[in-house]
């Protein structure tokens, strides 16, 4: 949006819309009791805006409105509008609303002289008196052109009548048709020159996208960009605008990524709230699960999560959780989670922003999870997608939704990202990454992450699989060539083992050595003993034989 | 508000004139009109003249975008004129009038 900057204290005075994000386009709205010109091709929608602006006018504002059909009758008008939720046959009952159908047919007329629209002013007039009528739509004036032969008169008398309604200060929008070179067939934006938006219904590669521009605004600053529209059955409601501010409020809350053990990657122990998470990969590579890991447990801390699944249906994308032991249902079930599931063909880009912008205004969820953003980028070229995601992350950080998206890389060899990741990559803030790792004849799973703003995190791939019971990161298993996956890890695991119980039976072996030494230290000490005690023994007996020896003879001496 | 019509007669022309107030335009179509049908009709028709300024439901019932505007309701075909009716020739043509005897 393009902010005035107000130097003086003067606002140009306008007229709400009603329509959704219109107004922040023109700055408020169209210009207060002056006609502006919406013109477009056929089925652009321009009886549509109008009628919009009639009725939410009535509905939002209680500004009573005329409604002067060149085109449809009445009945029809009713009818057609209806099936948007807009009851007119109440409105006109209330005495708010007046449809006048102009009918015009060649056929039946002729002409002859001079003549004025005076039938059309008093008409008109009368119905913007009978109800006090702030607000007239004129659809299409241009129709007059094909009824009546008089173009100079026709002329004249629509200035007359632009100048007219402007004395009436009445705020008009009349419709024109696009013409070939100018903006209306029949230059009504000569007459008509207060503002001027210009709708378009155009189709790039099968897709259709509505867009709205505003040409000209005398007295107030506008944005000047094409701006997607979405026609839905709430009406019209044109596409938030790229915030060119980068300014909203942060927050330092952590929340768990839901995955057991990235928790521990992230210095803070997860990922910021309202922060983007971008986890890229290579198909199957478990982006998805990845994904609803986290919406799972966004579910278990009672946060309000929206899932856009853009490959599987609700029904499969639960059923196939299930089999890693994620039971999606019962959140679904209690009213936490959402997933909604379309081709990303179904509609263009803008839509699909659109329809995101409208979910999350019904849901207000605190967590969305987008699997696969990089689907969308089938839709649409390289530049529209990075608009469209700049301005996608621009509103969900607007409000503080913490986001994560998926993103399917091509099989590349090289460790440069492909298209899809280019152009989210400066945008997220954390971005993991989910790889294969072949090798010696298999495939593994591990998971780094490439980066995460403002926060400490692990250099390291981890090795992660999925098991029934779910995902599960494994430890760091160095080797002497580094980090080992898979059967790599598994037999060095098992080399490991072996050592170990190698090592174990020599300890045994050792200490049944030296228990083996310890007996024959005991047995010699033992023999020594007996050695000792023998010669002990032996000296003894000798001594003893001495002893009777003297005994025997002592008067010898 | 009608001002109506003159002389009865059968197989007369039946005109509804709607005119706006005191335009110069309307002036001259009831002045045109006028002309006309006494010359060629002489008194065989039923004329109603209606100011939409004052009676704007008419306008909105018969479709009036155009000031002054005559519709021919009878005889068969029902024909819409617009304009003062200035140019004779054709207001005779479309109403397929003769000069009467």
């Amino acid at each position: 949006m393009q902010k005035q900057t107000k130097s003086h204290s003067f606002i140009f005075p306008k007229t709400p819309s009603g329509i959704d994000g219109l107004d922040e386009i023109t700055d408020g709205g169209f210009p207060k009791g002056r006609p502006t010109l919406v013109c477009g091709g056929a089925g652009c929608g321009k009886t549509l805006l109008s009628m919009q602006f009639l009725i939410k006018g009535i509905t939002e504002y209680n500004e009573p409105g005329v409604f002067m059909s060149f085109e449809e009758p009445s009945d029809d008008l009713t009818l057609n509008v209806k099936s948007l939720g807009f009851d007119l046959e109440k409105l006109k009952a209330d005495k708010k609303l007046v449809v006048d159908y102009v009918r015009v047919e060649r056929s039946e007329i002729e002409e002859a002289g001079e003549y004025d629209l005076d039938g059309l002013f008093i008409r008109l007039g009368h119905a913007i008196d009978s109800i006090k009528a702030t607000r007239v739509v004129l659809d299409t004036i241009e129709s007059l052109f094909a009824g009546l032969d008089n173009q100079a008169i026709l002329r004249a008398e629509l200035r007359r009548l632009f100048h007219w309604l402007k004395t009436k200060g009445v705020t008009a929008i009349i419709t024109g048709e696009r013409g070939e070179a100018t903006l209306t067939r029949q230059g009504l934006e000569e007459y008509v020159s207060d503002c001027v938006i210009v709708l378009d219904h155009r189709v790039i590669e099968q897709v259709s996208t509505r867009r709205m521009r505003i040409v000209k605004y005398r007295g107030s600053t506008h944005g000047t960009n094409e701006y997607p529209f979405l026609i839905d059955e709430d009406g019209i409601s044109v596409l938030p605008i790229t915030s060119l501010k980068l300014n909203n409020e942060v927050s330092s809350d952590v929340i768990p990524t839901g995955v057991p053990g990235l928790d521990n990657m992230f210095q803070g122990g997860g990922f910021y709230r309202g922060s983007n998470i971008l986890v890229s990969g290579t198909a199957g590579t478990a982006k998805t699960t990845v994904g609803c890991y986290f919406a799972n447990k966004q579910c278990e801390n009672n946060e309000r999560v929206i899932y856009f699944a853009f490959e599987e249906s609700p029904q499969q994308l639960v059923r196939n959780m299930k089999s890693i032991g994620v039971d999606l249902g019962k959140y679904i079930k209690k009213g936490n989670l959402q997933i909604h599931s379309s081709r990303p063909s179904l509609n263009g880009l803008e839509l699909h922003l659109l329809t995101l912008r409208k979910f999350i205004k019904d849901f207000k969820p605190t967590t969305i999870v987008i699997d696969p953003i990089s689907n969308l980028i089938n839709v649409g070229s390289e530049q529209e997608v990075r608009s469209m995601l700049v301005r996608l992350i621009d509103m969900l950080k607007a409000n503080n939704i913490t986001a994560l998206f998926t993103s399917l890389n091509k099989q590349t060899d090289n460790f440069r990202p492909d298209l899809a990741e280019e152009s989210v990559s400066s945008l997220v803030d954390t971005w993991i990454t989910v790889r294969d790792m072949e090798g010696i004849g298999e495939r593994n799973r591990g998971i780094f992450i490439v980066k995460a703003r403002g926060m400490g995190h692990s250099n390291q791939v981890r090795e992660f699989v999925i098991t029934n019971k779910g995902i599960e990161l494994l430890d760091i298993e160095l080797g002497p060539q580094g980090i080992l996956t898979g059967s790599a890890r598994k037999s060095h695991l098992f080399k490991k083992t072996i050592s170990d119980i190698k090592l174990q039976n020599e300890i045994s072996r050792k200490d049944r050595e030296i228990e083996r030494k310890r007996k024959v230290l005991q047995a010699n000490i033992e023999a020594l003993r007996n050695e000792f005690e023998s010669a002990e023994e032996e000296l003894s007996i000798l001594k003893a034989t001495e002893e009777l020896q003297e005994k025997l003879n002592p008067k010898k001496k | 508000m009608s001002n109506s019509s003159d002389v009865t007669k059968p197989e007369k022309h039946k005109f509804m004139l709607f005119v706006s107030g005191m335009s110069v335009k309307s002036g001259h179509a009831i002045e045109n009109l006028r002309i006309i049908c006494d010359k060629y009709l002489a008194g065989n028709f039923e004329l109603e003249i209606i100011d939409i300024s004052r009676d704007t439901e008419q306008a909105v019932i018969h479709q009036i975008v155009a000031i002054p505007t005559l519709i021919k309701i009878g005889p068969a075909p029902r024909r819409i004129i617009l304009g003062d009716l200035s140019d004779r020739e054709k207001v005779l043509q479309i109403l397929n009038l003769r000069e009467q005897i």
